[in-house]
C-alpha cells in the first residue's frame, strides 16, 4: 500500500494517466473500503476524489447524475431537499472499516453495497441507469443513459457495478432515485432464535403489506436488552404504516410478543442494521457477509459456531464476525457452500486477505469468460489487480 | 431494408449431413429439417422480415441444448435461440445457415418456494404461466409485457422485458435470482442462484438483455411476490399533451409512485375506443391511466391524492373506478391498444424509444410534425412514468413505398429520442430492427467494446449473430 495518492482533476486527465501507466494502479474513491476483499499490490494509488459534483438532478424524472468522487452526504442532502433518496440504502460501513471520510458515490457503485431495502427495492446495481468510465487502456466509455428504461446494447452498467474498479474506473454515474416514504414504522416480534426469527420474516414478506426491510437481531433491540427479535419495516404514507402495522401485528402474534416502533425509533434502528452495528464485531475480529436463500441464513450462522451473527434481507444476508484466522474463514466458506450461497470476506488483516479466496471461485468455464472479459476491459491488467482474486 | 450476412457456403452444402447429425443426438421428434415445417420459424413478432433457417431443434433438456451447441460450435454453425417468437425487434429472426434452438418444449415449472419467494422454471414457461401457477396462493411474477400470454421467460431474460407495472416493480433484471445457461462451447453453467447479489462480476446482470448473443438460457430462478390486497385504476383526460405531461411530472414530484402510469394520445384514444368501447373521452388530446395498490381504504387515499393533483390541471374528464370491474373497464382499451390500431390500419410498426419524461411534450409535437411530413398516421401509447414511448406507425405492407416510409419515420423518431437524451429501445430490444441505428447512440469505439464483450463469450460469433450490432464487413 502506498501513501501517494494521485487524484486527477478531470476525466481526460484520469484517462491520460491510465493510458500512460506502466504498472498496476490501486483504484479508489475516498479509500473507505480499502480493507475490503484482497489487498491490491500497486505502487501508485489513483483516486476519483477530485471528480466531484452533481451534474444533473431532475427530481420529477427520478434521475440524478454525479461525478464519481462526489461524497455521499452531498448527494443525500441534495436529494433530501426534494424529499427523495437513494433507493438501495447503501451503508457506509464506517464503523466496520474505521473510516473517517465519507464514501464517494463511485465507490458505492463499484462495491455494489446495498442496505436493508435491497430485499424489496433492489440493489445499488438495479438503480444505476448510466455510467461513464475509463477502461484499462485509457478509453472513455459510456453505457446506459439518463432514462429509466433502457435495453440498448449490452448492459455494461451492470458489468462495472460491483466490479470493484477492476474493469474500468467510474467517472460519472446516473442513478434512479425515488421519493422517500413520508413515514417509517417497524413491527418487532420477540422470538426464540434465528430460525424462528426467519419464519416471522417469511410470513411478513409473504404478506401483502409491502415490507421494505426484514432482519433478525440476535441481541434484541438496541437498549432494550436480551432475546432475539425479528423486525419488519414499513415505509409508506402515515395512514398506510398505521394500517399495515396493525394487520401485521395481528398476523404475526402467533409467533411471539409483538411491538410497534414509531419513526423516531425506526430510523436509527434500520440505519444501524444497514451498518451491521448489531453484529457487534470486535476490532480484532474478521467480518464476513454471506448471501443465501433466506431460510438457509440461520443454518449458516450456526454452522460457523462464531456466536455472532446478524440476519438481514429476510434472513438471506448473514453478517458474521469471528476470529481472523484461516480456520474461521474455511468454516465460513464451507457454510456458504453447503447452503448454496456465496461469501465475501469484508474485513481481515492484510496477510489473511492475501492468503485466502475472499469470494467464491467460479466454475472453470465461467472463470475463463471472466479472464477474457477482463482482457477486453483492461488488457494490461493495470486496474486494481488482485482485488477480487489472486492473479486476477 | 435489413441486410443479413451471407450464408456460409460450407454449412449450406452440408445441410443433409447436419440434419442427420442433429437427429442422431436428439429424440426423433426434436429435429425439423423439411422446408415446409421450417416455415413457422422463419419470422417472429417483426413479421416484415422472413428467413427460413437451415434446421430447427426443439430440445427438452439442458443436456440436449448442450449437445446441439457442442456440435454447432465444432462445425462453425450459427445458432439462433428462440422462445415464443414474440420479439418485436426481430430478435429471433433466423439466418439461412443457422440452426434455431426453440425452447418451447422446456416448459416445466421445476419448483416453487414460498418461504424464499422464488420459483425455478424452464426457459420455455410463459410469463403469465408463472403467475398463473402461483396466483391461487396469492403470489405473482411482476414483469408483465403486453405479450405475457405467449412470451416465454427465457426470451424475457434475453430482452430484459418490462411491462406496464415496472414503474413500481422493476423490469426483468430486477426480478431474477439465477440462471442456468449453456455456452456456445456446450458448457452448462449456473450464475446467481437462490440468493441475492453474487460476489464477483455480475454475470446475471450482463446476460439479462443480451439478446441471445452470449449464451442459451435454459432455466431461470425468478423472484415471486405476494400480491397486494387490491388495485384500482383511474382515468384522467386533458386538453393537450403538454398539460398531461405536466400532470405526470406533478404526480412523480408529489412523492406518489403509482404502480402504473400510462399515457395515450388522441389517435390512440380513438382507436382504442372504437375497438373496446371503454368509455374513453373522445374530445381529449391526451389521457392518463393511473393505477394504485393496497387495501380499499389505501386505494381511496392514494386515488384521492391523485385526483387532487389532476384537478389542478383542468381535466376534461376524471373517472375513478369504484370497483375492480370498473378498473378492468378502464384498462380494457389500453390493453387492446395494439389490436385496436391493427383494426384501423392493415399494418403498423411499434417503436420503443425512451426519453426523459420532461421532453414528452416536445417529442410528441415533433412526432406529429413527422407524421404529416411522411403522410403516415401514428398513435402514441406509452409508459409515462418511465418515459418509454410506443409510437405505432400505421402503413400498408402491400405497398413497398409505404413500408419504406414507415421504417424511415420510425428511425427518425428513435434518432429524436437519442437527441433529447434518451435511447433507442426501452424494452423491446435492438434485434435486427434497430441494429443499424446503434451508431446514433454509441461511438464506434463503444460499439467495438461491446462487440469484444460478446467475443469473450462467443469467439466465433455463432450465437445470434447479425443482431444488435451493425454488421462489420468480414476482414
Amino acid at each position: 500500500m502506498s501513501a501517494r495518492v494521485e487524484a486527477p482533476a478531470s476525466e481526460a486527465e484520469l484517462a491520460a494517466l491510465i493510458a500512460a501507466a506502466t504498472g498496476p494502479l490501486a483504484i479508489e474513491g475516498n479509500g473507505t473500503k480499502r480493507a475490503m476483499l484482497r489487498p491490491v499490490q500497486a505502487e501508485r494509488t489513483v483516486s476519483t476524489r477530485a471528480l466531484t459534483g452533481i451534474t444533473l438532478y431532475k427530481p420529477e424524472e427520478l434521475i440524478l447524475s454525479a461525478r464519481a468522487g462526489t461524497p455521499l452526504p452531498e448527494i443525500a442532502a441534495a436529494l433530501a431537499e426534494r424529499g427523495q433518496h437513494l433507493v438501495a440504502e447503501s451503508p457506509t460501513l464506517a464503523a466496520i472499516y474505521g473510516a473517517t471520510m465519507p464514501p464517494t458515490i463511485g465507490g458505492l457503485v463499484s462495491t455494489n453495497l446495498s442496505g436493508p431495502r435491497r430485499l424489496t427495492a433492489g440493489a445499488m446495481r438495479d438503480h444505476v441507469m448510466g455510467i461513464r468510465a475509463v477502461t484499462g487502456t485509457g478509453q472513455v466509455i459510456r453505457s446506459g443513459g439518463r432514462v429509466l428504461k433502457n435495453v440498448t446494447g449490452l448492459d455494461l452498467c451492470k458489468l462495472l457495478t460491483g466490479a470493484q474498479g477492476t474493469l474500468g474506473v467510474l467517472t460519472e454515474v446516473t442513478l434512479k432515485v425515488l421519493p422517500r416514504a413520508p413515514e417509517t414504522g417497524t413491527v418487532a416480534v420477540r422470538v426464540a432464535g434465528l430460525a424462528a426469527g426467519v419464519a416471522v420474516l417469511s410470513a411478513g414478506l409473504g404478506s401483502p403489506y409491502g415490507v421494505s426491510g426484514a432482519a433478525v437481531l440476535p441481541e434484541g433491540l438496541p437498549g432494550a436488552g436480551g432475546g432475539t427479535v425479528a423486525v419488519l419495516r414499513l415505509e409508506e404514507f402515515p395512514e398506510s404504516v398505521a394500517y399495515r402495522g396493525e394487520r401485521l401485528r395481528g398476523e404475526l402474534a402467533r409467533f411471539g410478543e409483538v411491538a410497534l416502533l414509531d419513526e423516531a425509533a425506526s430510523l436509527p434502528l434500520w440505519r444501524a442494521i444497514g451498518e451491521a452495528a448489531p453484529l457487534g464485531a470486535a476490532p480484532e475480529e474478521a467480518v464476513w457477509r454471506v448471501s443465501v436463500a433466506p431460510t438457509e441464513g440461520p443454518g449458516v450462522a450456526a454452522a460457523t459456531g462464531f456466536g455472532k451473527a446478524l440476519l438481514d434481507w429476510g434472513g438471506g444476508l448473514v453478517w458474521l464476525a469471528g476470529p481472523a484466522t484461516e480456520d474461521a474463514h474455511r468454516a465460513v466458506m464451507a457454510a456458504a457452500r453447503a447452503a448454496g450461497g456465496v461469501f465475501t470476506l469484508m474485513r481481515a488483516p492484510d496477510p489473511l486477505r492475501a492468503a485466502v479466496p475472499v469470494i467464491p471461485a467460479e466454475a472453470p468455464a465461467l472463470a475463463a469468460i471472466g479472464v477474457r472479459v477482463k482482457a477486453v476491459m483492461d488488457p494490461r491488467g493495470v486496474l486494481n489487480p488482485g482485488r477480487l482474486r489472486a492473479g486476477g | 431494408m435489413i441486410r443479413l450476412p451471407a450464408p456460409k457456403p460450407e454449412v449450406m452444402a452440408r445441410r443433409a449431413e447436419i440434419v442427420a447429425a442433429l437427429n442422431a443426438m436428439l429424440p426423433a421428434d426434436a429435429v425439423i429439417g423439411e422446408e415446409l415445417r421450417l416455415k413457422p420459424y422463419e419470422t417472429d413478432g417483426l413479421s416484415a422480415y422472413r428467413q427460413p433457417p437451415l434446421a430447427v431443434v426443439l430440445p427438452r433438456t439442458t443436456e440436449e441444448v448442450a449437445a446441439v451447441l457442442r456440435y454447432c460450435h465444432a462445425h462453425g454453425i450459427r445458432v439462433i435461440p428462440r422462445g415464443a417468437g414474440t420479439s418485436l425487434s426481430g430478435g429471433a429472426l433466423p439466418l439461412a445457415d443457422a440452426v434455431v434452438i426453440g425452447l418451447m418444449r422446456m416448459n416445466r415449472i421445476l419448483e416453487v418456494d414460498y418461504a424464499n419467494r422464488l420459483a425455478v422454471v424452464e426457459a420455455g414457461v410463459t410469463n403469465l404461466g408463472i403467475t398463473n401457477h402461483v396466483a391461487s396462493d396469492g403470489f405473482f411474477y411482476a414483469p408483465d409485457p403486453s405479450s405475457q400470454l405467449a412470451c416465454m421467460i427465457g426470451g424475457n431474460v434475453n430482452m430484459n422485458s418490462g411491462g406496464a407495472h415496472c414503474l413500481k416493480y422493476g423490469v426483468t433484471a430486477n426480478n431474477l435470482l439465477g440462471l442456468k445457461l449453456v455456452t456456445i462451447e456446450g458448457e452448462i453453467l449456473e450464475v446467481g442462484g437462490r440468493h441475492l447479489d453474487a460476489a464477483g462480476y455480475d454475470w446475471l446482470g450482463l446476460l439479462t438483455g443480451s439478446e441471445g448473443m452470449l449464451a442459451v438460457i435454459t432455466e431461470v430462478t425468478v423472484r415471486i411476490l405476494r400480491s397486494p390486497e387490491g388495485a384500482r385504476a383511474m382515468l384522467a383526460a386533458f386538453r393537450s399533451t403538454e398539460v398531461a405531461g405536466q400532470v405526470v411530472d406533478a404526480i412523480i414530484g408529489s412523492g406518489i409512485i403509482p404502480v402504473a402510469l400510462e399515457f395515450m394520445d388522441k389517435p390512440c384514444i380513438h382507436a382504442c375506443e372504437a375497438f373496446a368501447h371503454a368509455g374513453y373521452p373522445l374530445d381529449a388530446e391526451a389521457m392518463l391511466i393511473i393505477e394504485v395498490e393496497g387495501s380499499v381504504a389505501e386505494q381511496d387515499l392514494f386515488l384521492g391524492k391523485l385526483k387532487e393533483i389532476c384537478n389542478r390541471f383542468d381535466p376534461i374528464s376524471l373517472r375513478v373506478a369504484q370497483t375492480a370491474e370498473e378498473s378492468l373497464a378502464i384498462w380494457k382499451g389500453r390493453k387492446g391498444a395494439f389490436g385496436a390500431v391493427g383494426r384501423i390500419s392493415p399494418d403498423y410498426l411499434c417503436m420503443d424509444g425512451t426519453i426523459p419524461t420532461g421532453e414528452l411534450p416536445f417529442v410528441l409535437k415533433r412526432i406529429g410534425e413527422m407524421s404529416t411530413q411522411y403522410g403516415l398516421q401514428v398513435a402514441n401509447v406509452f409508459h409515462a412514468g418511465d418515459g418509454n414511448l410506443h409510437p405505432l406507425i400505421m402503413f400498408d405492407a402491400n405497398d413497398p413505398e409505404s413500408f419504406r416510409k414507415a421504417e424511415n419515420f420510425g428511425a427518425d423518431i428513435l434518432r429524436l429520442c437519442v437527441e433529447v437524451g434518451g435511447c433507442l429501445t426501452g424494452e423491446h430490444g435492438v434485434g435486427v430492427e434497430k441494429r443499424d441505428l446503434m451508431h446514433v447512440q454509441f461511438t464506434p469505439e463503444e460499439l467495438d467494446l461491446q462487440r469484444a464483450i460478446k467475443g469473450a463469450f462467443d469467439r466465433d460469433w455463432l450465437l445470434n449473430p447479425a443482431k444488435v450490432f451493425p454488421l462489420v464487413e468480414a476482414a
